[in-house]
């Protein structure tokens, strides 16, 4: 992870989470799929906790799902979010099973709630990174 | 054969606790160790076991058991060992040390926990850091970060709020906990929050951190160290000061999510603790939680049974955990209002309840202690059974 002047912090693409980058970076969301045993993961691991398998494959997902749960963060932990507290972090449920953090753009923070229908967005930070975000759906 | 009041602790060494500055992490161990040695009347030389809880400031963590033997000059050990599992550590350590006792290896086991976190403050003007709560543990990396997700009062925000949306938990519920603890800090010369009181609008009007927390919602961060001596009951009854018989103990680590079970490791804790102690919930006089947060209080105590899953806000809503209520809860003020020393703060509370030795905040007729360690989110956990007689 690198973090540029007073921006934030941008996530390193990992050998194990570069499937996902590539995706995002075609505006696709995807997630881990176990070839043992079918089951869905997402962030990336190294094995399958329901089969124990190590052998997966990465599967673009349709991007819809709902807030499962959120935060509101007041606090800045990150120079970057300054100017953006307070802000909201959500835990979006996706259609297809995994849950994944990620930010609600288009909304208010106090505006969210559980259960809101969400679709994906995607946001550009460099030539390499783009970063999965929700809106309201 | 069940190791039901077969040990006892027989001593308790609390150092100073809290903005207390300029000492390192082994030193708050090895003044604890030595304040419990006294306590109990017992020297160095009787000490044949250690185990050390190192928390966020000792550095290197592998080796923290075997530094402060060397720095207390502890001679042939025959067992010792540094611990984590997080705020399960503390209840975890006592659990081994009785093993160890009960089984024969050893006869006076030490468990520690220290830290010093806190810096002294800067001068005015100087930006302010972390900002004096729990919050202050900036973790958080790759796409968390990206996404501003930073810390573990985050990741409790997330449980906690996914709670509220289930079961109808509101800022009122954690409040009323946040609340019952300062009052029984108000009795305690020794919390951090002795002398402030705090009403239900002061809780509302304490800063947001990350909501569904407020500032009063989360533990404080304190310099300081905590020990206990583990030792045989026979031999605890030859001690200065009275035993305190552990009755029974157990572990639950769930390993699911907790934002979706909405349940920590207690109900599987529990099931080994009481069956060994033999005690009913009814038999418990105080209840020591592990409070990393008001939130985590009320889930204990729906975990345990003292009232049904999700009733948990309800049942603190009355004050009935507070000073004078049906249910005693950290009767010292908690990791909230007193001081945090990971899972020890609670231990120490149980031992100074069943001892009589809590002054203004005595609860009367004190004989059965339940005390419960909670680490990683909602992941680990340990409960003892602690009483006066066995
Ligand atoms: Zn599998």
């Amino acid at each position: 992870m690198s973090t540029p002047a007073a921006g934030k912090p941008i996530p390193a693409i990992t050998p194990e989470m570069r499937p996902f980058f590539e995706g995002a970076r075609r505006h696709e969301l995807r997630v881990q799929r176990c070839r043992g045993c079918g089951a869905l993961r997402f962030p990336a691991r190294a094995l399958c906790s329901a089969c124990l398998s190590t052998d997966s494959e990465w599967i673009a997902v349709s991007g819809r799902g709902e807030i499962y749960s959120f935060n509101v963060m007041h606090q800045v932990y990150h120079p970057g979010f300054a100017a953006e507290v307070p802000y909201t972090v959500v835990l979006v449920q996706l259609a297809e099973g995994p849950r994944m953090i990620s930010n609600l753009v288009g909304i208010d923070a106090h505006a969210v709630r559980v259960g809101m229908p969400v679709r994906v967005v995607f946001e550009t930070l460099s030539d390499e990174v783009t970063l999965p975000k929700f809106t309201p759906a | 054969m069940s190791l039901r009041g077969r040990t006892a602790i027989a001593g308790l060494g609390i150092t100073e606790q809290g903005k207390v500055y300029g000492r390192t992490p082994l030193a708050f161990a090895a003044e604890a160790v030595r304040l419990a040695l006294d306590d109990a009347g017992l020297t160095r030389a009787d000490v044949d076991g250690l185990l050390v809880n190192p928390g966020l400031s000792w550095g290197d963590l592998g080796m923290a058991s075997f530094q402060l033997q060397q720095a207390m000059g502890l001679r042939d050990l025959r067992l010792t060992s540094s611990m984590n599992s997080g705020g399960a550590t503390a209840a975890s350590m006592i659990q081994y040390a009785a093993l160890a006792i009960a089984s024969g290896q050893c006869r006076a086991v030490a468990c520690v926990f220290s830290d010093a976190p806190l810096k002294p403050p800067r001068p005015a003007g100087e930006a302010k850091g972390g900002g004096g709560s729990a919050g202050a543990y900036a973790f958080g990396r790759g796409l968390d970060a990206a996404y501003g997700q930073f810390g573990v009062n985050a990741m409790y925000a997330m449980v906690a709020q996914r709670h509220m949306h289930r079961y109808g938990t509101t800022n009122e519920h954690l409040g009323a906990i946040a609340v019952a603890e300062r009052q029984w800090a108000n009795r305690n010369p020794a919390a951090q929050f002795h002398d402030t009181p705090m009403t239900l609008a002061d809780y509302h009007r304490s800063r947001w951190v990350v909501e569904p927390f407020h500032l009063f919602d989360c533990c404080l961060v304190s310099n300081g160290g905590l020990a206990v001596i583990v030792t045989s009951a026979e031999r605890a009854r030859d001690l200065r000061r009275p035993p305190v018989y552990l009755l029974g103990m157990g572990q639950g680590h769930p390993g699911g999510d907790p934002v979706e079970t909405l349940t920590s490791g207690a109900p599987l804790a529990k099931e080994a603790a009481f069956a060994m102690a033999g005690v009913a919930l009814a038999d418990i006089d105080v209840a020591e939680l592990y409070d990393c947060y008001t939130f985590t209080v009320l889930v204990t105590l729906e975990d345990y049974g003292f009232c049904a899953k999700g009733e948990g806000g309800p049942f603190v809503a009355g004050g009935g955990i507070a000073p004078g209520g049906a249910l005693p809860v950290n009767t010292g003020g908690g990791q909230l209002s007193a001081f945090y020393m990971w899972g020890m703060t609670p231990i120490s509370e149980a031992v100074i309840q069943l001892r009589g030795d809590g002054g203004a905040r005595q609860v009367a007729d004190a004989r059965v202690a339940l005390v419960s360690g909670n680490g990683g989110i909602l992941s680990t956990h340990a409960t003892l059974v602690l009483a006066t007689q066995c």
